[in-house]
């Protein structure tokens, strides 16, 4: 559906652009009319498509969740509620498989990660064009629609599980044991003076590791993301290169999507479980 | 592709959505999990023990079928102990009526044969007073010698 004046680049490029808010160059706030002016606007901008899909998806979950929790009861439960006890249990059983520790704050959050990254991604799955041109239609002119494609939003969550993992490292270690395993390890040694120069090598090898975690989390889901999409604005391409082509991109469109429901699935589940390991790490001395 | 406020905006929002998920969906969901679970052991240990009553029961019945069928037997055993009693007893009742009928007519063909004898006696007394009355006719009264042929026949 790529209009007729657009380059293929061109139209690659509107594609991955955000709507973005912010303020302008000369000082004014407003909306960017494309990609470079959204560029310029620097950390002072927003993604307003990004900020409304998740929040959108994210409130449409805790909806319906908190609805089929109202009326849970230990009764016969009817199909909803069948369904979201099956991911809570779900959960709850992966959860347990990798949590040792207590803490009443990690299931939530899996659960919290796992279905609202499952319902960004999902995003995924509506054809490329279809929100952009309705939209389009009533003025808007960029949008992108899978908010797990903006780094924003997979380093929001990255950090935000970071965050947490150094609060409780450091509630239930202390800041001496915290620190200790940032210096003390993995070389050890017992000569206080050997210790000692072997502090900043520790040191750097735990910090890398440490902040290795929020960035490989936030990328992982990322990249995956960003690169389903990207095959799905090529495959979009096709449509606008004749019959043939466009027949072909179809099936091509079909087939990868079907693949990409397992993608999308994965990833949420990897970031959950990995949120749930980086937790239970913080929790554990090691 | 810019990193910018977003960012924050989606950790707030992150946040709040754990919040909200702890609060009004985890929370609530794990307590009607865990309380049905309890219903469901209860429910199934209510089953165990009603199946361990059930066999209680069956054994029970069992116990009373058996003591029943011993019962019947002994009162069969009795019946026809007392059975065969009844039919010795009419038995020996039969044989003692019929040895007394037995007694009965033999005394009475004893006493008709007396009184056929008897009868015989004076029918023979008479012929032969009737006959020594034919030969005596002519020369004894019958009268004057009664008690002479009364003797005669009481001989007989």
């Amino acid at each position: 559906m790529a209009s007729g004046t657009l380059t293929s680049s061109e139209y690659i490029k509107h594609h991955l652009t955000n709507l973005t808010f912010g303020q302008h160059p000369d000082g004014s706030w407003g909306m960017a009319h494309s990609a470079e002016e959204a560029a310029e606007m620097g950390f002072m901008a927003i993604h307003v498509d990004t900020m409304l899909w998740s929040l959108g998806l994210g409130i449409l979950f805790i909806f319906f969740a908190a609805r089929a929790a109202k009326s849970a009861s230990s009764d016969t439960p009817g199909g909803f509620q069948n369904f979201v006890e099956w991911i809570v249990d779900f959960i709850d059983e992966s959860v347990r498989g990798s949590f040792t520790s207590k803490n009443d704050l990690v299931a939530p959050l899996a659960m919290t990660a796992f279905v609202w990254i499952f319902l960004m991604n999902l995003m995924d799955l509506v054809p490329v064009d279809l929100i952009p041109w309705l939209l389009g239609l009533l003025g808007v002119h960029f949008q992108k629609i899978v908010p797990s494609t903006d780094p924003n939003a997979t380093f929001g969550m990255a950090i935000g599980v970071f965050l947490l993992t150094m609060y409780y490292s450091i509630k239930i270690k202390g800041v001496g044991g915290f620190l200790g395993e940032l210096t003390l390890q993995p070389f050890q040694a017992n000569n206080i003076v050997v210790k000692v120069l072997l502090i900043p090598v520790n040191f750097f090898l735990e910090f890398v590791s440490l902040i290795a975690k929020p960035i490989s989390l936030s990328l992982r889901l990322f990249g995956n993301m960003y690169a389903g999409e990207m095959i799905f604005i090529l495959i979009a391409l096709m449509y606008s290169a004749g019959i043939v082509m466009g027949v072909f991109g179809g099936a091509l469109q079909f087939v990868w999507a079907v693949f990409h429901i397992l993608v999308i699935t994965l990833q949420a589940f990897i970031f959950m479980t990995l949120t749930v390991v980086y937790m239970d790490m913080a929790h554990s001395e090691h | 592709m810019n990193i910018n406020l977003t960012l924050f905006g989606q950790m707030i929002a992150f946040a709040i959505f754990v919040w909200f998920t702890k609060q009004f969906v985890w929370t609530p969901i794990m307590a009607a999990l865990e309380e049905r679970k309890g219903k469901i052991a209860n429910g199934l240990a209510a089953a165990e023990r009603g199946q361990h009553e059930q066999e209680l029961a069956k054994k029970h019945a069992a116990d009373e079928l058996r003591e029943a069928k011993a019962q019947a037997a002994e009162i069969i055993g009795q019946a026809q102990k007392r059975a065969s009693g009844i039919i010795d007893e009419a038995k020996e009742n039969a044989r003692s009526e019929g040895g007394r009928l037995l007694t009965a007519a033999q005394a009475e063909i004893e006493q008709e044969a007396n009184r056929v004898r008897e009868t015989l006696r004076e029918k023979v007394g008479e012929l032969a007073v009737a006959g020594a009355e034919k030969i005596l006719r002519r020369e004894i009264n019958a009268d004057s010698h009664r008690d002479v042929v009364d003797a005669v026949a009481k001989q007989l």
